[in-house]
């Protein structure tokens, strides 16, 4: 739409209109971070600090807990995604179909857990995992185990349960974005497809996915950005144990800062490795929606 | 599934011959349709069967929790006995009503006003600035937490609603919402305002805001179910218990040596009830609201 030249008073009142929050998102989030970005060259304890150089990004090197954050996170990522993924674009194709019955109850109830609080939903799944809980009990009741399964007290088991929560907070969530987009599809070009013959399999390959492709990318980049910055659910669960287990990089800044001897400097370097992951994962990201697209 | 992609003519020849059988009657077809359903119940029993387990729960004994009985029990008038003896839960509500309603109203006028001049209002500076804004959405609140803490400390905020509620008054994401609803608005309605004599924040006030009702209603959905269920923010600056929220309290009652599950099972229905309620009255507004990001 070709727009009108603003008059003076409109520029005004655009400048106006926008000045509070302006100020507000310069006062509470520019200036911190390039505060924190200042921050993380900083070493010593509490607020005296002094300039370090590069002495944090060493202590990184060789910081056996941070690495052991960082791995974890990057399970959770590598793990978790794809499967969330993937099981809501399963969902939202099987409820995009208009001939399904009680496609409104399927869809309400693959979507209610996204009402729930982070913490509302950890500690039902902390108490339904409990090691003799009610999963233990369905799942020997399905003969699927022969005894209990250390969900919180085993370094492997925890994270598998970490990787059950989050699935299941978030696959409504992004199914809901794919259901949408799969509405604003012509269905004229299905219909051609199945009167052509094309099996079901590659009209999902072939016309699904790759018109599904902009919102796909925008939900990864988003539980990207989740993922990394993964808190509530391991604070609340687990604490980041057994042993570290499910220690994530924002838990790890979070018990540097306000439950050891806090260390603002060092902190700050390590929330400033998240801010570097997400710009080159979602950069990644990006790059191969593009690459797909011209091949 | 073969690996070689094939075109849409050999699929169209192999399956052509099967086509008049494809709608109905083929076993195959028959199949696939019985395995959508047998997944989608799978999926709405795992997403609801945690609501019902909360419920049941809070007629439980802790032990009896622990020890996964799913069906219902008599201790409910215990557990809720115990849980307001604990907690002083008029208190705990009061600081999560005013920190949710005070910062969704903050949130509403300050974003709103800024999405509708970004859209209304444009300019060279403004679209960068606007350009800006959206890099700075993929920034992890962990970059932002320490120095934010220091600069509360510092104004001897900490402890205080102001502390909790400010930093998230002007949302990127809710000016980007409004920006885009914006586009909707019809232009005429405003020149005619204008011809009318109003001045402009006449217009938004009178003109702009009653006629976007509803994309009013599904940001205020959005808003306040984020200020209700935040954790790591008010975890960090509240820090006496008569001025947590209900989400920290039970978070705090989760991480006991031994959490008495009944009860906390009961301060989660609490906790959940009120997002519960808006999400059932408003549920198809909130699924347009989370939507509208992305059309």
């Amino acid at each position: 739409m070709p727009q009108a030249r603003l008059d003076r008073r409109e520029h005004i009142t655009g400048w106006a209109f926008i000045a509070p929050a302006l100020i507000l998102l310069g006062l509470f989030m520019i200036y911190p971070i390039v505060w924190s970005l200042w921050m993380s060259f900083q070493v010593g304890k509490g607020m005296n600090l002094s300039f370090g150089g590069l002495a944090n990004i060493e202590r990184l090197t060789k910081d056996a807990v941070f690495q052991r954050a960082l791995g974890n996170t990057f399970i959770f990522f590598i793990v978790q995604v794809p499967i969330m993924i993937g099981l809501a674009l399963l969902f939202a194709v099987a409820l995009n179909d208009s001939t399904l019955r009680f496609r409104g109850l399927f869809r309400t109830a693959i979507f209610l857990p996204c009402v729930t609080s982070l913490i509302a939903y950890s500690t039902l799944f902390k108490s339904m995992f409990a090691t003799n809980g009610v999963v233990k009990n369905a799942l020997m009741t399905l003969h699927l185990t022969d005894g209990p399964i250390p969900w919180l007290t085993d370094p492997f088991w925890a994270k598998i349960l970490i990787i059950i929560a989050i699935t299941w907070r978030w696959t409504g969530y992004n199914m809901i974005f794919y259901l949408a987009a799969l509405q604003n599809i012509d269905r004229s070009i299905y219909e051609a497809a199945r009167i052509d013959g094309v099996p079901a399999w590659a009209r999902f390959r072939y016309l699904t996915i790759p018109m599904l492709k902009p919102v796909i990318l925008f939900t990864t980049v988003i539980s990207t950005i989740g993922t990394l910055q993964l808190f509530d659910e391991v604070q609340n669960i687990t604490q980041g144990g057994p042993s570290d287990a499910t220690l994530t990089l924002s838990l790890y800044i979070y018990n540097l800062t306000f439950k050891f001897m806090p260390s603002f400097g060092y902190s700050a370097t390590v929330s400033w490795v998240i801010v570097v992951l997400v710009g080159i994962l979602s950069f990644i990201q990006f790059l191969i929606a593009r690459d797909r697209r011209s091949a | 599934m073969t690996a070689t992609p094939m075109t849409t003519t050999d699929a169209g020849a192999a399956a052509s011959a099967q086509a008049g059988t494809r709608r109905s009657g083929n076993p195959f077809a028959m199949l696939r349709r019985a395995l959508v359903y047998v997944l989608l119940s799978i999926a709405a029993f795992v997403s609801v069967f945690p609501f019902f387990w909360m419920i049941v729960g809070t007629t439980n004994t802790s032990a009896d929790i622990i020890r996964g009985k799913a069906s219902f029990g008599s201790a409910f008038f215990d557990n809720a006995a115990t849980f307001f003896t604990q907690v002083d839960a008029l208190r705990v509500f009061w600081n999560s009503a005013v920190i949710a309603i005070v910062g969704t109203v903050l949130t509403l006028a300050i974003s709103s006003l800024a999405g509708y001049s970004f859209e209304m209002f444009r300019s060279k500076v403004r679209e960068r600035i606007f350009a800006l804004l959206l890099l700075l959405l993929s920034i992890p609140f962990a970059a932002l937490m320490v120095p934010l803490f220091v600069m509360f400390a510092q104004a001897k905020l900490v402890n205080t609603y102001v502390a909790v509620i400010l930093p998230t008054v002007a949302s990127i994401f809710i000016i980007f919402y409004f920006r885009q609803a914006t586009k909707a608005f019809p232009s005429e309605l405003r020149d005619a305002a204008k011809i009318d004599g109003l001045k402009e924040w006449q217009i938004f006030l009178y003109v702009y805001l009653p006629v976007m009702r509803s994309t009013y209603a599904a940001a205020t959905i959005i808003i306040f179910m984020a200020n209700w269920n935040n954790y790591l923010w008010p975890l960090i600056v509240l820090q006496t218990a008569e001025n947590k929220t209900i989400t920290l309290i039970v978070s705090a009652l989760t991480s006991a040596y031994t959490p008495d599950y009944g009860m906390i099972l009961f301060g989660t229905v609490l906790a959940t009830l009120p997002t519960l309620i808006i999400f059932f009255l408003l549920q198809r507004r909130f699924v347009e609201g989370m939507l509208g990001a992305v059309k």
